[in-house]
């Protein structure tokens, strides 16, 4: 799909979107959902834009641009400063390195590499949270959280792939 | 021939320097974001003011994205009470019948209660005044237990302040903005609750462990606490009034014991902030309308 040249605002509202959307999983990560059990296990909504983006648009998701998604987060969850964003920059570096083993293969393919991601992101995550706060934190919810986001993926990725047919048009075939 | 070699080789050179600029920013970043953590563990004030003007710039968006939620709720709640109707209102009638006794007692009591202050000269606690606010965001997951409120300091909502709901304990207030505040849970890993067992009169701490059922610590070794026994707070420290319910124990052995928290905190929609007891809560007398004001205002319309 070819692009639009650059400083129609068009063309800056499709450029936005990977962000955008990203920013808006954070939000929906965190709304507060009547559900039993929901809050600890809720499952890492913007992991998946993070991983979605840097694999089909990395032009549109650089590494900047993910640590103040991460840092975003932080403020919002009352974490420390740098912990999501650290997360979230270790996982840009792995998936972009991998993400020739990615692009233009099945689906099945795309969902187990987040299936590797999601559970390193989560472990790591838990180790740094523990060390932080300088206790052991319940691992059970955190395993959880990662069965759930690996399970949810799709359907994000789904929505994450209308937004990218309809405003940012793909650079790959995906 | 010269000139397409020196080409040629800055070409050859442009990509290795582009890959370890890369390389280079990717260690910067994360440095940074090391750097940054080290700092937030040391509760630096700095980064402490940019987390809450941060969730008060974006509190607004929050407060919007929670409506669909709660009219959700409120639909499934209204389709739930369509098909149990009856059956709630055979429970309702006996629960209705049942109060009805309660507050014969109630006044009987008060009657006598009354009198014997008298009697006594006693000087009245002075009721702790609340401002009710949504819950609008549920941060965190399984790493840190807080929610964030649509009410700030503008509000009169100040840190330290105890958080409830109408069955019970919640939490406290941990950062204040102008518009939008977070509570630290009672089940978090932070929070330490001051409180009594009621059936034994034992002084404990509830101490948050980020599970879902926070410990009873500090307990007796041969204290005769057991499940069920109700635990509320003993107004220690100021922060909570006394025997506000908190949860009942679950959990009892050698080891640890463990409550359920009265609250459901994943529920919990609304949350009232109470100014009790702590120096300089209390907003100034002239301000004491906007209060009320503010309290309706967060409770009903935002």
């Amino acid at each position: 799909m070819n692009q639009p040249g650059i400083g129609t605002f068009g063309d800056l509202a499709r450029r936005v979107v990977p962000g955008v959307t990203t920013v808006f999983l954070v939000f929906l990560a965190h709304l507060h959902l009547p559900f039993p059990y929901y809050t600890e296990i809720a499952p890492a909504l913007p992991l998946m834009g993070v991983y979605y983006w840097v694999v089909f648009r990395p032009d549109l998701m650089p590494r900047i641009l993910v640590f103040a998604i991460g840092l975003f987060q932080d403020a919002l969850i009352g974490a420390p400063f740098g912990l999501t964003a650290m997360i979230y920059l270790l996982t840009h570096a792995f998936v972009l390195s991998q993400r020739r083993f990615l692009v233009g293969k099945p689906f099945w393919i795309f969902w187990s590499g987040f299936a590797i991601v999601a559970p390193v992101a989560g472990a790591l995550t838990w180790i740094i949270a523990s060390a932080l706060r300088g206790a052991v934190l319940p691992s059970d919810v955190v395993l959880a959280s990662i069965g759930l986001t690996i399970v949810v993926f799709p359907v994000v990725a789904w929505f994450l792939l209308r937004s990218q047919r309809w405003l940012v048009g793909a650079t790959e075939p995906s | 021939m010269v000139k397409r070699n020196a080409s040629m080789s800055v070409a050859g050179l442009a990509v290795p320097v582009r890959i370890w600029g890369q390389r280079f920013a990717f260690l910067v970043l994360l440095t940074f974001a090391f750097a940054l953590m080290l700092l937030s563990k040391a509760e630096t004030g700095a980064l402490q003011n940019a987390r809450i003007f941060i969730v008060d710039g974006v509190a607004p968006i929050l407060s919007v994205m929670s409506r669909p939620v709660e009219a959700g709720q409120e639909v499934s709640r209204s389709v739930r009470n369509f098909f149990v109707v009856h059956a709630e209102n055979e429970r309702l009638r006996q629960e209705n019948e049942r109060l009805i006794r309660w507050m014969q007692a109630a006044r009987q009591l008060e009657v006598e209660n009354a009198t014997l202050r008298a009697q006594l000269e006693y000087v009245p606690e002075m009721a702790p005044r609340a401002v009710t606010a949504r819950v609008i965001a549920d941060t965190g997951g399984g790493f840190f237990h807080s929610l964030l409120i649509n009410a700030g300091a503008r509000h009169f909502v100040q840190r330290g302040q105890a958080v409830v709901s109408h069955a019970g304990v919640v939490g406290r207030i941990a950062e204040v903005g102008d518009r939008s505040a977070r509570v630290l849970l009672m089940t978090d890993l932070n929070s330490r609750i001051p409180a009594i067992v009621e059936s034994t009169g034992d002084r404990v701490i509830v101490t948050g462990n980020n599970s879902r059922w926070p410990a009873v610590t500090y307990l007796a070794t041969n204290s005769p606490v057991s499940v069920g026994d109700r635990v509320v707070t003993s107004g220690d420290g100021g922060v909570f009034p006394p025997g506000l319910p908190i949860g009942t124990i679950s959990e009892a052995s050698e080891t640890r014991i463990v409550l359920q928290p009265v609250v459901d905190l994943a529920r919990l929609s609304e949350a009232r902030i109470l100014d009790y007891g702590v120096e300089g809560i209390l907003p100034p007398p002239e301000k004491v309308p906007a209060v009320d004001k503010a309290a309706t205002a967060t409770g009903t319309a935002k």
